[in-house]
């Protein structure tokens, strides 16, 4: 459904755009109906930068990312207005996502004013309370309030609200609960889980391991830009290939280790080289497993 | 990450406050009185008195009386009608330099700030330009080489030169909110930059770009008064600068006219001290903290 084919993505920076900061190397993904994609690795490795370009936030600098077949690349407004009524986006930080001086039911409104402005106000009022049902809100608690008089688990399911208003297929949830707390992180894991039911695909951008476990069918596992792993879950966690995939899941904390007991013992990896060249290619190493790993 | 969020947060649901304090604030609401009182006069004015304020019409410097409320110059002219005419011409100048700088000071600001980049750096430099411009040596430049000098002329010169520092501020400002998810959020619904500008951006700004109207105005006005009062000023017109400007001319002081520049120059202080008071006002209405409990 949404394929991303050879994804480059170089930043400017510096005076002038002097510089460069290739940020994304040569990613190459897609993502069907009904499945989560999980993107992990670690800071600055580029996932927030994918999710991004999959928004069309931000240009791609080479590469081409399709739907459904379409290339969306440098699309012009309208089309990239049509595109959006298919993909939406919910970020991480809630309070940063509604704008302090507006009640937070605007974000619904807004999609009314641009996508829907012919919708009768009745019927579009029962549509906005059937999908606030639709992800455990209560309209009459959530309605008519300011963003800092909500929970951020209720400003982060209000978002996937706005996003279920459209029909869309496609979402890309970065970091969507990593400001929650565990019990509500469980809550609005479980209504990603029901989004696929619904035959949505969903770009998961985490560092938490065991969240990308919980929730998705396949992982990609990213470093310095490029991805290092990817394949179903089971096989990428329950069989790391790559130096690097090996390590993320050593340091994963768990529950019942303490600080004191033996350290894990780290392997040594590459140091980030030259961010221009294609980085190493992947190979497959099993079935829907494949790794950037010599032969 | 959760820096940043507090600020904002704090600003909800005080639109209709800020109003209730804004009344209540007796430094808005004095200041307010006067700019407002003085705008009237200059208004209408005009209209109970002679359409033309160089008129000779009377005695030669007599003092405020009935007949001459202000008194006359020392070549008969009544004061008052030349200060209502400079009041109104004094206004019209604060409105379109203030109005004018804060427009290009805005776009200039905005597009820098919000669209980033190239252009960000190119704005940048031209705002700085114009910053360190000597702008008093260009506009008496300016000024002089223009024959026959207006209001509306000097009006927008100056507009022309005292936008930058509305433009630095701005894109400071916009920098920081584009960055904001919820920018993010209003482009996934399709919106575009103007429009995001306009109802995302500007809206968490408002106190400030009040201010800054306020603050454009009073300096247009004091800065025309000082153009006029180095004989710079309109050519065709009567302005409170060119009162002084005169009355120092005729050496109204050694002469004891002081009816001819006491009028023009406690006008241009009150009016320039009376927005600046309203700005400290509304500062405190703004700013909880600053508030007198
Ligand atoms: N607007 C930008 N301009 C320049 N460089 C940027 C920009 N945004 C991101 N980068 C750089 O691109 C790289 C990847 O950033 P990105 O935000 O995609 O990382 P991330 O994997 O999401 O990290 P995190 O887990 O911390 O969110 C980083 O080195 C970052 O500094
Ligand atoms: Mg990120």
């Amino acid at each position: 459904m949404l394929e991303l084919e050879n994804v480059w993505k170089s930043y400017r920076v510096g005076a002038l755009g002097s510089k460069r900061l290739t940020a994304v190397r040569d990613v190459s993904f897609a993502i069907a109906p009904g499945e989560v994609l999980s993107v992990v690795g670690e800071s600055g490795s580029g996932k927030t930068t994918i999710g991004k370009m999959v928004l069309q936030l931000i240009s791609v600098t080479n590469g081409s990312i399709r739907l459904n077949g379409e290339d969306i690349t440098a699309a012009r407004h309208s089309r990239r207005k049509a595109y959006y009524r298919r993909v939406q986006g919910v970020f991480q930080d809630p309070f940063s996502s509604y704008n302090p001086i507006f009640k937070a039911d605007r974000v619904l409104e807004t999609v009314r004013e641009s996508f829907f402005p012919e919708s009768k106000r009745s019927e579009w009022d029962g549509k906005v309370e059937r999908t606030l049902l639709s992800v455990g809100l209560d309209p009459g608690a959530v309605l008519r309030k300011y963003p800092h008089q909500l929970s951020g688990g209720q400003l982060q399911r209000m978002l996937i609200a706005r996003a279920l208003l459209l029909d869309i297929e496609v979402l890309v949830a970065d970091e969507i609960i990593s400001m929650l707390d565990a019990s509500t992180r469980i809550d609005v894991l479980n209504l990603l889980g029901g989004l696929k039911q619904r035959g949505l695909g969903v770009l998961f951008i985490t560092h938490d391991l065991s969240l990308a476990n919980y929730i998705s069918e396949r992982v990609i596992i990213m470093r310095h830009g490029a991805v290092v792993e990817m394949g179903a879950t089971g096989k990428v966690f329950g069989d790391p290939r790559h130096p690097y995939s090996r390590n993320l899941l050593a340091s994963v904390p768990q529950l019942h280790r303490k600080w004191s007991d033996a350290p894990t013992e780290l392997e040594a990896l590459e140091p980030d080289g030259d961010r221009d060249i294609a980085p190493p290619p992947l190979r497959e190493v099993d079935e829907d497993h494949w790794a950037a790993i010599g032969p | 990450m959760t820096a940043g969020i507090t600020p904002d947060a704090e600003v909800i649901g005080e639109r209709g406050e800020h109003l209730y304090f804004a009344l209540r604030n007796p430094k808005v609401v004095i200041g307010l009185t006067v700019v407002t009182a003085l705008l009237l006069l200059g208004v209408f004015g005009p209209f109970f008195v002679s359409a033309d304020p160089n008129e000779y019409i009377g005695p030669k410097s007599t003092a405020p009386s009935g007949e001459y409320w202000l008194g006359t110059t020392y070549f008969g002219q009544d004061v008052f009608a030349q200060f209502v005419h400079g009041l109104r011409s004094s206004y019209v100048v604060g409105g379109l330099g203030g109005g004018i700088a804060f427009v290009i000071g805005l776009s200039v600001g905005f597009t820098a700030g919000y669209r980033g980049g190239i252009v960000d750096e190119l704005l940048n430099m031209l705002t700085n330009v114009v910053l360190v411009l000597p702008a008093l040596a260009v506009l008496i430049v300016i000024s002089s080489y223009l024959e026959v000098r207006g209001v509306i002329a000097q009006g927008i010169i100056i507009g022309l030169f005292s936008w930058p520092w509305v433009a630095r501020a701005v894109r400071a400002q916009s920098l920081t909110l584009r960055n904001r998810d919820y920018v993010d959020l209003a482009r996934l619904t399709g919106k575009r930059a103007p429009q995001i500008i306009l109802k995302e951006i500007m809206p968490n700004m408002a106190s400030y770009l009040l201010m800054t109207v306020i603050l454009l105005f009073g300096g247009a006005i004091l800065f025309a008064a000082m153009l006029d009062f180095i004989g710079l000023g309109p050519t065709d017109a009567v302005s409170l600068g060119t009162m002084m400007q005169q009355s120092m001319a005729w050496s109204s002081l050694h002469l004891g006219l002081w009816w001819w520049f006491v009028p023009p120059g406690m006008a241009i202080t009150a009016i320039v001290g009376s927005l600046y008071i309203t700005n400290v006002g509304l500062d405190e209405v703004f700013n909880p903290k600053l508030r007198e409990m």
